[in-house]
């Protein structure tokens, strides 16, 4: 890779980047398999409609119109395809929890509030590829008999509002929105939606509530499950952006290939996105669980930078329990004589899928991998999140509200070299009382950090209060 | 689910829907160009199922106008979709994009979580502050909203994730994303938009 560009750091016009995560999109890891961002090497891609269908566009989506709509259900159901977003919900479980004939109307929400910590990747398919997004609404849409749809971005994302509107005018122009699509007799209109600086519109009932012009306060399950009761209490399908876009490659490529290219149960490819202490960061599109996180850091990534060892890695964006570098983990395994058997496996050689992760006590979350080396200091790491999340608490429950502010304001003086030596017990105690006592998982996002760095790295808890009462003697 | 038609979302009741009064939209029609007019209906016709979902469209559209919302843009915006002007206000108090006063002429939102701040974005959040006159330690610090330096030029903002982890540190000059800031190019970012 050229080193020079590489070091050319400013680039002021987001709609196309020049800066080094767009040199990394140019240029493939040989270890990538890219569906999702196959355009995004090609310096020649616009987002245009033109050059959407000069590659193929749209073609899907007419395929799936000669479909039954149920079979579109079945083929999603047989690829394995889990949600993107966070949560590694099976997508065809979701859509099938949407009845045809029940009568009422059904929306889809695309949830392009990407904000969790260590997770950008929706931004490159949002402002480089939009009609990808689209195709695979339509084909959502059609396939669960959706007549409006809406794209919920964040405003941070300052051009994509206008990005898409212009995509929705061309896929207009060239007949595939508005009524009776293609003569098909199947109508459908999408509109852009923005938010307005929060992390918890992420949330999916947060996300309705905000677009329904609410403060976005999440609702609670049962029964407010999207899929029975979502937006305008009609059945809702929210779905991640990476995960709709995965919708017409499935049809693409058919179920059977695409669910080989993943594990059993998590098919297709993922986008990882690494950031933190490596060398190359960014995004990475992988066949799910085709790598362990020693391949992606040390290999994909470039490794650590020169003298640096691995600390920690939180694996799943910053929700995520964070792993240390010298756990080692007990997961269970299928034999070669097919029955379960328990291996030690060290943090490097952990696969990166959603089984994985979740054997090791984790989760792969929003897959937004963040390296810690040997420099950093884990009271300060966690007092970093512990802030973010004290600022992003929507309120609404009492435990998170309170809590995540507490937890912020002990950690913070801990840092200062005003802790007292019940600090670490005590930020646990109040995490484990977040956790399970709020109306939607924010509290678990919010305490895992917190439970984990504390029972992880216990010594430099320790150490950040003992130094702090020797400086007080 | 049975009777599911009775089952209305749980704030929805707090929130009297009223028709919109005449006297408040007519009282600042007078400040709202044509176009901006234009692109209110537009907004609002994206909602064909509640007008209400529109109060966050018209909040920015407001502000991105106005720069900023106002007592006057509240009412309006609440009597234009029929609504108290409370369920506007409720929403410009608790989104953190949204702001009562005016900022500086050039905002710069400088990203503050994790892998940013790993990558020295509380050292280019300072250097930002002290080179446009403002007291980062004033208040405290972080989730204070934008500072505005006094002469007007800047309003700064130590925000939360802005989702491009992968080159770290990022800020946000007004609409453009800057990646992989160094505190090197701090003088050059605000000498090229004063």
């Amino acid at each position: 890779m050229n080193q020079q560009a590489e070091n050319q750091s400013i680039t002021v016009n987001s709609q196309r980047p020049t800066g080094i995560v767009q040199q990394r999109l140019m240029h493939p890891h040989p270890k990538e398999k890219r569906i999702i961002f196959a355009n995004l090497s090609r310096s020649d891609y616009t987002p245009d409609i033109e050059t959407y269908l000069k590659n193929g566009g749209y073609l899907e989506f007419k395929k799936a119109l000669t479909m039954k709509p149920e079979a579109i259900v079945e083929e999603i159901k047989a690829s394995n395809l889990r949600g993107r977003g966070g949560a590694a919900f099976p997508t065809g479980m979701k859509w099938g929890f949407i009845r045809r004939d029940d009568g009422k109307p059904h929306y889809l929400c695309v949830n392009g509030d990407e904000s969790e910590p260590g997770t950008f990747k929706d931004r490159y398919i949002l402002h480089r590829d939009p009609h990808q997004l689209l195709e695979g609404m339509l084909i959502t849409c059609f396939a669960l008999d959706i007549k409006l749809a809406y794209i919920y971005i964040r405003c941070e994302f300052t051009h994509v509002r206008k990005i898409l509107e212009k995509a929705i005018e061309e896929a207009r122009a060239h007949g595939f929105l508005g009524k009776n699509i293609l003569d098909s007799g199947f109508d459908l209109e999408i509109y852009v939606h923005e938010g307005a600086g929060a992390y918890i519109c992420g949330e999916e009932t947060s996300l309705l509530e905000s677009l329904e012009g609410k403060r976005p306060y999440p609702r609670i399950k049962p029964p407010y499950f999207p899929a029975v009761l979502g937006l305008y209490m009609s059945p809702t399908i929210v779905n991640n952006v990476e995960t709709i876009c995965h919708v017409k490659h499935i049809l693409r490529l058919g179920s059977a290939e695409y669910a080989k290219m993943g594990t059993a149960g998590d098919g297709g490819t993922r986008i990882l996105c690494v950031s933190g202490d490596v060398v190359r960061p960014g995004p990475y599109e992988l066949p799910v669980g085709s790598v362990t996180l020693g391949e992606l850091i040390f290999d994909i990534c470039g490794g650590l930078r020169a003298g640096r060892k691995l600390k920690a890695v939180i694996p799943g964006g910053s929700s995520s329990k964070v792993l240390r570098a010298d756990e080692v983990f007990k997961i269970k395994v299928k034999g070669a004589d097919g029955s379960m058997i328990e291996k030690e496996v060290n943090l490097l050689d952990l696969v990166l899928d959603a089984a994985s992760l979740a054997a090791a006590g984790s989760m792969i979350g929003s897959a937004g991998v963040i390296v810690m080396d040997d420099s950093r200091n884990m009271v300060w790491a966690l007092n970093n999140l512990n802030q973010f999340y004290a600022h992003e608490s929507c309120g609404q429950c009492t435990p998170c509200r309170e809590g995540v502010l507490w937890m912020s304001k002990i950690s913070t003086r801990m840092l200062s070299g005003g802790g007292i030596a019940s600090d670490p017990s005590m930020l646990h105690t109040i995490a484990d009382n977040i956790a399970g006592r709020t109306i939607c998982a924010f509290g678990e996002a919010a305490s895992w950090p917190t439970q984990s760095f504390i029972d992880k790295f216990p010594e430099e808890f320790a150490a950040a209060v003992g130094s702090a009462q020797k400086s007080k003697e | 689910m049975h009777c599911t038609h009775s089952i209305t979302s749980k704030s929805d009741h707090l929130v009297q829907i009223l028709p919109p009064k005449e006297e408040d939209l007519n009282a600042h029609t007078d400040h709202i160009p044509p176009a901006l007019l234009a692109e209110i209906e537009e907004a609002i016709s994206h909602y064909p199922v509640s007008k209400r979902s529109a109060s966050l469209p018209l909040l920015h559209l407001w502000q991105n106008h106005f720069g900023f919302i106002d007592q006057d843009g509240i009412e309006w915006i609440a009597a234009k979709l029929g609504l108290n002007a409370i369920a506007i206000l409720e929403l410009v108090t608790f989104y953190p994009w949204f702001r009562q006063e005016a900022p500086g002429k050039t905002i710069i939102r400088v990203c503050r979580t994790l892998s940013c701040a790993m990558a020295g974005s509380y050292e280019l959040h300072e250097k930002f502050c002290h080179a446009a006159g403002i007291d980062s330690h004033q208040g405290h610090g972080h989730g204070q909203g934008l500072q505005t330096s006094p002469d007007g030029k800047f309003s700064i903002e130590f925000v939360e994730c802005l989702a491009s982890c992968g080159s770290a540190p990022v800020c946000l000059v007004n609409n453009d994303l800057v990646e992989n800031v160094s505190t090197e190019d701090v003088e050059t970012l605000l000498n090229n938009n004063q």
